[in-house]
């Protein structure tokens, strides 16, 4: 299923013949079944990273940059992961930014009105109640639009246009246009920030646990393909995956790990915790921050769903041919349903990240977020016309967006300006990446 | 084949109307095991109705399916799955964007014991089944919209085989394919016949199906025109069937026969 998006590159890899032709780096890609577009969607962002870099002399590639960069991706990379599904049946959902509103509204509600004169403030279960809570409602929206998309007929477009009014009309709806502020003490954690981050021991743990899972999963694939006696990858290009998926990872755990606590409350957490204050000035690492590990768990659960279920399998082949899934006697409709169930609960923990990020619930959360997911998804390679894309593409779609909107923050250009770039941007890429499709073919 | 057996399938008074057109008005077909055939007329007779009411696409307004002689409830394409009724589609009704093993399980995906697609797996059969049908066939790791119109077309028959379907519909299967191509889809139905498979072919064109029916029905303005043994008729009165609706002596006479004067 993954290979869909990206047949093309590894057609020659699996119709393996004893020679290989083309220049070597041809053969290289062909033998790790490494996908060029997603190769080349990094490589943009490499440029505008170190383009960013040079423009703000030096200001862009710091731990510091790249981790704030982390943390404001995760709400929109995690909605992203489901604009893919929805987008590859040929769908668009244009009511995530309102849900996203609407479900931090009641998750803010919930934990800073209603929990805390039931369980007492500062109660252990309010972050769970209110999340769950969030959840449930997300879904409930999701599925809501969803039945009306699949049963009633309604086009997505205006079911989800209708529901980007809605939602942000019950946002304001439900405090009046007020806004909520503060959210509970392990709720924030989901935002990220200094308490929000997992520090330099558990970072590596998460490290080493992700490279202990790329080395199981090759060699799982590799044994799978043995014994079916399937041709596979030559042993040197699974070695070249190996090193180059830790190098990423670790590369990435060092990195958050560089970048230690701002001066001041590092100074508060040695006062209160009475460590004299050494010289030079105490450094503790942030590591991964909690809202980015949340945008990779799902990122992982979405690309488990997408291509190792039957659901997924459904709705990709739903985006390819919807008369032959249906002859097929799969369940269409429901399928959609479920896609717009799953799009509410992403859109509700994309609330989750946001309003702990922000510490407040306000009735413009989420506003425009609509077009920045359905822009990180479709930059990421997912095709309009359905049938196509990655989740993991489209969160890098995200991180691409949101790489040029720091960078150009840092530069000191005005918003306007930075709306006009990043339209321009969309379009371009959409346009590569036709280009590149009809070349491909 | 022989007029003792049960027919595999019967289709009796068989009615459907869209919007007040009567698209199908009291058709009956059967068709035994190991036997083919082939359902004549032109484009708009009402052949690909009547045999889209058995493959569960649309459903009768009036008249009766028997399955090996018992009533038969199809009301959608799982139905007719389960009736061992599988479909090849005019429109070669395969997800274009996905690669060969995920069409032929599309719907029937195999699963492990953890509930995931066992993707190997099917792939396994995938190879061994075209291996089977179409040697040449290698592109297994490639979206089907890659594939030639042929290889599509033995995508779309392995996966009608793979589930063990004794009834086998083909909504003109060979449409899209050039002539060498024709002539392997003509040899597989000879080999599928030979295991006992019952197969429709729908055409419009009596050239392509002639040879290899063992009986012809024709259809006109929704109706049966008639049918008959190939051995009974020629060519020449078959098309006479089709295009005027006029029923030759080999031939027995249906509802829609024209009047003769």
């Amino acid at each position: 299923m993954a290979d869909t998006a990206h047949s093309t590159t590894n057609t020659a890899a699996s119709a393996k013949s004893g020679k290989a032709e083309g220049n070597p780096l041809a053969r290289f890609f062909r033998a790790t079944e490494i996908d060029t577009r997603m190769l080349g969607m990094v490589g943009a962002l490499l440029i505008i990273w170190v383009g960013f870099h040079i423009l703000t002399g030096g200001l862009f590639l710091t731990p510091r940059n790249l981790w704030n960069l982390s943390v404001q991706t995760a709400s929109v990379a995690v909605m992203a992961t489901g604009m893919v599904l929805v987008i590859v049946t040929r769908n668009i959902d244009l009511s995530v930014g309102s849900i996203l509103g609407f479900t931090g509204m009641v998750m803010g509600v919930l934990q800073a009105r209603f929990l805390p004169s039931l369980l007492g403030f500062d109660h252990p279960a309010i972050w769970v109640i209110a999340l769950a809570g969030g959840l449930v409602v997300g879904g409930l929206i999701g599925t809501l639009h969803g039945m009306i998309i699949a049963f009633l007929g309604v086009p997505s477009f205006i079911v989800t246009l209708g529901g980007l009014l809605v939602w942000r009309g019950a946002t304001w709806f439900v405090t009046s246009g007020q806004t909520v502020a503060p959210m509970d003490v392990n709720f924030r954690l989901m935002g990220g920030g200094t308490e929000g981050s997992i520090g330099a021991t558990w970072s590596w743990v998460v490290g080493i646990i992700a490279c202990l899972a790329i080395i199981a999963a090759i060699i799982n694939a590799r044994h799978q393909r043995k014994r079916f006696h399937f041709p596979r990858r030559p042993i040197w290009a699974e070695y070249v995956l190996v090193a180059l998926g830790c190098f990423i990872v670790l590369g990435a755990v060092m990195i958050a790990n560089d970048y230690y606590w701002p001066i001041n409350i590092a100074r508060r957490y040695a006062e209160a915790n009475n460590i004299p204050w050494p010289e030079g000035g105490l450094l503790i690492s942030q590591g991964i921050a909690i809202p980015v590990l949340m945008a990779i768990g799902v990122g992982i659960v979405m690309t488990f769903i997408a291509t190792r279920l039957r659901f997924g399998r459904y709705v990709f082949a739903i985006g390819g041919n919807p008369e032959a899934a249906e002859l097929a006697g799969i369940k269409t409709r429901w399928v959609t349903v479920k896609i717009f169930a799953l799009m509410g609960v992403l859109c509700a923990i994309a609330a989750a990240i946001s309003t702990a990020r922000l510490n407040a619930a306000t009735n413009a959360q989420g506003e425009l977020d609509e077009l920045y997911t359905i822009a990180a998804a479709v930059i990421g390679g997912t095709s309009l016309s359905g049938g196509m894309g990655t989740i993991a593409g489209a969160m890098l779609g995200a991180l691409v967006m949101q790489s040029l909107q720091s960078g150009m923050v840092l530069l000191g250009i005005d918003t306007p300006f930075q709306r006009i770039v990043v339209g321009v941007v969309l379009v371009m890429a959409v346009w590569l990446d036709t280009v590149y499709r009809a070349r491909s073919k | 084949m022989t007029d003792q057996t049960t027919a595999l399938v019967e289709m009796k008074n068989i009615s459907i109307s869209f919007g007040g057109i009567h698209a199908v008005e009291n058709a009956s077909i059967d068709l035994f095991p190991g036997e083919v055939v082939a359902l004549l007329g032109h484009n708009g007779a009402g052949k690909s109705t009547l045999i889209k009411i058995l493959s569960g696409a649309y459903r009768r307004d009036a008249g009766d399916i028997l399955i090996n002689g018992e009533d038969a409830d199809i009301r959608n394409p799982r139905d007719a799955k389960k009736y061992g009724i599988e479909t090849i589609y005019q429109t070669l009704a395969v997800a274009d964007n996905v690669d060969a093993a995920a069409n032929l399980y599309l719907g029937r995906e195999l699963q492990t014991k953890w509930g995931t697609l066992d993707d190997v797996a099917m792939e396994a059969n995938t190879r061994e089944v075209m291996g089977r049908l179409n040697p040449n066939f290698k592109r297994f790791k490639e979206p089907v919209k890659a594939l030639s119109g042929g290889q599509r077309q033995s995508v779309a028959i392995a996966r009608a085989i793979l589930f063990d379907a004794r009834i086998l519909i083909m909504d003109e299967p060979t449409a899209a394919l050039g002539p060498q191509e024709t002539a392997q889809v003509g040899d597989l139905i000879k080999q599928l016949k030979r295991e006992g498979i019952g197969i429709f072919l729908i055409s419009h064109d009596i050239h392509d199906v002639f040879d290899l029916a063992d009986r012809v029905f024709v259809m006109k303005n929704g109706k049966v025109v008639g049918h008959a043994r190939t051995g009974d008729v020629t060519k020449d009165e078959v098309l006479g069937m089709i295009i005027l609706g006029k029923v030759p002596p080999g031939a027995v006479p249906g509802p829609g026969a024209m009047k003769s004067a």
